[in-house]
């Protein structure tokens, strides 16, 4: 009986230990050095994933027993943030160098996950290559620098010359007020009834896109210009501010006299692939904001190759409410490369960063990926200029582009910028109603003492 | 072993009466007695070791995280503080809580409470009076949406409710034109589908229960002139009553924490009308970051999940006497 008992509690005690010690992984092996690099590569991103699998084998062949490891992660920019915060929870799966958002960075830099590189790139040549606004975007708020930038984009209002055309509308076309937007969508309707005249992002379903590509270009063109989201002299939220409900009723008026797309359609997380991939190569679209990066997806090898795009589209810059200075708005964002805080050798992993980042690489990347250069040299360069006809003018949408603000608790206000959007879309609430909500929601969100009424 | 040392206590008034101080051989009894005692929990500590570490483990870390401030990112990531009851008090005064509360109530009660236990009894009875092959062919048919992996049931539902999906094609056949059913009705779409994947479940456990119905007594309340119907409100439904609580309660407890079916469906929305709280614990933990926040979510969950638990252990009692 005893015996038993000895067995019995032998297996208990077996049991529950493996149960313990079955979620940690054993250590890997000893002297080879391992760099383990994470970031984004879907079936329409694939620009990072070739940058990174080149700059893999040049860095294998200079570094004698160094592995790279890359481990993309399929998935939506939110999906991706979120899986990249719970790997960092933990020096087992936390990444050497991973792929950055600019508005969660100081975020990320407060909850300790990033290497201060101010040594690094002190002593590193191609960094006075980079401009200073790329600069800027890898600071966290103590001032230091914690990433280098890859790229920046703006957002342009892309049209169908097509489509302008057969409303009686001059080409190359460039609005100067919303009225004149609304005229103009207002001619392609009358002249096309089957055409969506304009395909403004709006609601939760595309999430933080249906902010940069649409609410903000109408916001941050009223009369407080670059502080209508958020004061950066008090560093507060604005509330209470006409702008927000006049591009409330702007986006209002144009889903409910039909200018748009369906609330349903708006809704529908995927519906940016029929923009790119049938709305306008079809001639069913007038127009929409989109992102610098829009050439990506119509050039040979992107995901909606279309070869007439060059001649059929056009790019003009999206015009602030009334013309007011500087007469257009775009919104930047743009990704960058970082170092992990809990990096085991962090002069090899900015050693990587740092080849994956040069001159070739980076032009190679920004061509690709119809990106924004930030490095001079790539700048200058004639494949750069030439590597699609856009680059001219969405380069130029540098001077009148704003940033958002890189608050921790921005994603929440984002949300609640999207929610807003979607009342108005789906007829829930009048834009003062929806204004007024986002206004509670706020103040609910940071506090009282955080936001400033306008 | 007697059953006397086995069961201590049972021995009723003999065993109190008689008193035995200083006994010889009592010391000796006593600690077979504390042996067997222990010996009896042996068989079973192998489950509660594994129900420690998997179940209790993450249960009390999520209780302690409600208590903080703990996030994925920003200065509360590396540093949570303990800020007491402060999100059950944000949470009490969120306006999305209310309605998502409502929603999980509906959606459980709706899904499964009434729609999976009515749908599941019927099948059953149905197929019991069926032959063995049509019984077999439609089992089969039903156990299929229960045996899918989730997120694949997950995939066909949307497939089925969505724009341009197969409901609005068969629709189409007909000459009407359906809505985009996971927009304008969102809360419907999700119930059915909960359904769908659900009832073969119910019908399962069912099966079982009505095979143990003993055919002498239902042929006699037939004999003693009974219909249909009265035999089964008043033979059948008695004979099978703990196996409905049971059922009922393993049910409710699989709906009110369905995520991937209503995630994949609708992700909560339009706006917050399919925001069930599985779904607003994941939006709050891992969408914006507030793990602190998402763990009191979760914690209610719980708390709910206890509270249909006991209505219906309740519930199940005086019959088992």
């Amino acid at each position: 009986m005893n015996k038993r008992a000895a067995i019995a509690i032998a297996a208990i005690a077996i049991t529950s230990l493996v149960a313990m010690t079955g979620c940690s992984s054993s250590p890997s092996a000893s002297g080879e050095k391992t760099l383990k690099i994470v970031y984004i590569k879907t079936d329409a991103f694939t620009a990072l994933d070739s940058l990174f699998a080149t700059t893999k084998t040049a860095f294998e062949a200079a570094h004698q027993g160094v592995t790279v490891e890359l481990q993309p992660i399929a998935a939506t920019d939110d999906d991706y943030k979120t899986k990249l915060a719970l790997s960092q929870r933990s020096t087992e799966t936390a990444p050497d160098i991973f792929y950055e958002d600019t508005t969660s960075l100081r975020a990320d830099v407060d909850a300790g996950y990033l290497l201060n590189l101010d040594d690094y790139v002190s002593e590193w040549t191609d960094w006075s290559q980079f401009t200073d606004a790329a600069k800027e975007a890898g600071r966290g708020d103590d001032g230091s620098l914690y990433a280098v930038s890859l790229g920046t984009d703006t957002r342009a209002l892309w049209y169908s010359k097509p489509v302008l055309e057969a409303a009686g509308i001059a080409v190359p076309w460039q609005p100067t007020s919303w009225a004149d937007v609304l005229d103009t969508v207002k001619k392609i309707k009358a002249a096309t009834p089957d055409v969506v005249p304009f395909n403004l992002y709006a609601g939760t379903g595309t999430g933080e896109g249906s902010n940069m590509q649409g609410f903000y270009e109408l916001l941050y063109g009223t009369d407080l210009g670059a502080d209508a989201l958020y004061d950066s002299g008090s560093s507060k939220w604005v509330t209470g501010s006409q702008g927000f409900i006049d591009s409330l009723t702007f986006v209002h008026d144009l889903y409910s006299d039909g200018l748009a797309l369906t609330p349903a359609q708006a809704l529908d997380p995927n519906i940016w692939k029929n923009v790119f991939g049938e709305m306008f190569p079809q001639g069913k679209l007038g127009m929409t904001i989109e992102g610098s990066y829009s050439p990506s997806f119509w050039q040979a090898g992107g995901s909606y190759a279309w070869p007439d795009y060059a001649t059929a589209m056009g790019a003009a810059s999206f015009p602030t409410q009334d013309g007011q200075d500087p007469g257009g708005v775009s919104m930047s964002g743009g990704w960058t490369l970082a170092v992990g805080a809990k990096t085991a050798d962090p002069q090899l992993a900015f050693d990587f960063l740092a080849m994956a980042l040069n001159k070739d690489n980076a032009l190679a990347y920004d061509n690709a990926n119809s990106q924004i250069a930030v490095r001079k040299d790539v700048a200058a360069d004639p494949s750069y200029t030439a590597a699609n006809p856009f680059v001219q003018a969405v380069t130029d949408l540098v001077n009148v582009t704003h940033f958002r603000p890189a608050t921790s608790d921005y994603p929440q206000i984002s949300a609640e910028v999207q929610k807003a959007t979607e009342a108005v879309i789906t007829d829930k609430a009048t834009p003062q109603e929806a204004a007024a909500a986002y206004d509670t929601a706020i103040e609910g969100i940071v506090g009282q003492d955080n936001v400033i009424k306008k | 072993m007697t059953t006397q040392q086995i069961v201590p206590g049972r021995g009723g008034a003999a065993d109190v009466a008689v008193p035995t101080p200083g006994a010889p051989g009592e010391p000796a009894r006593r600690s077979a007695r504390r042996l067997a005692r222990f010996l009896r929990m042996v068989p079973v500590a192998p489950a509660v070791a594994l129900l420690a570490t998997f179940l209790a483990g993450p249960i009390v870390w999520s209780l302690y995280g409600s208590f903080t401030n703990a996030a994925l990112t920003g200065k509360n990531a590396s540093d949570p503080q303990w800020i007491g009851f402060d999100n059950y008090v944000k949470l009490l005064n969120d306006p999305v809580f209310p309605l998502s509360l409502w929603l999980t109530v509906l959606f459980t009660l709706g899904s499964a409470v009434i729609a999976q236990n009515i749908l599941g009894l019927g099948l059953a009875l149905v197929m019991q009076k069926a032959n063995k092959q049509v019984s077999s062919t439609v089992g089969t048919i039903i156990v299929a949406a229960w045996i899918l992996p989730e997120i694949v049931a997950a995939f066909v539902c949307y497939a089925y409710f969505s724009q341009d999906g197969t409901l609005n094609q068969l629709l189409a056949v007909f000459g009407m034109t359906g809505p985009n059913w996971l927009y304008s009705f969102p809360m419907l779409a999700i119930i059915l589908a909960n359904l769908w994947r659900g009832t073969a479940f119910s019908m399962m456990v069912y099966q079982a229960a009505l095979g143990d119905v003993p055919p002498e007594i239902t042929e006699a309340a037939m004999i003693d002139g009974a219909g249909g119907a009265k035999r089964l409100a008043y033979v059948t439904i008695p004979m099978i009553r703990n196996t409905i609580t049971t059922n009922t309660m393993l049910i409710t407890l699989q709906t009110l924490s369905v995520f991937t079916l209503v995630y994949v469906m609708t992700a909560g929305g339009p706006g917050n009308d399919s925001t069930t709280l599985p779904i607003l614990a994941y939006k709050e933990a891992f969408r914006f970051s507030n793990i602190g926040y998402g763990t009191a979510i979760a914690t209610v969950m719980l708390l709910i999940g206890a509270i249909f638990s006991v209505v219906y252990i309740r519930a199940l009692r005086p019959s088992k006497a």
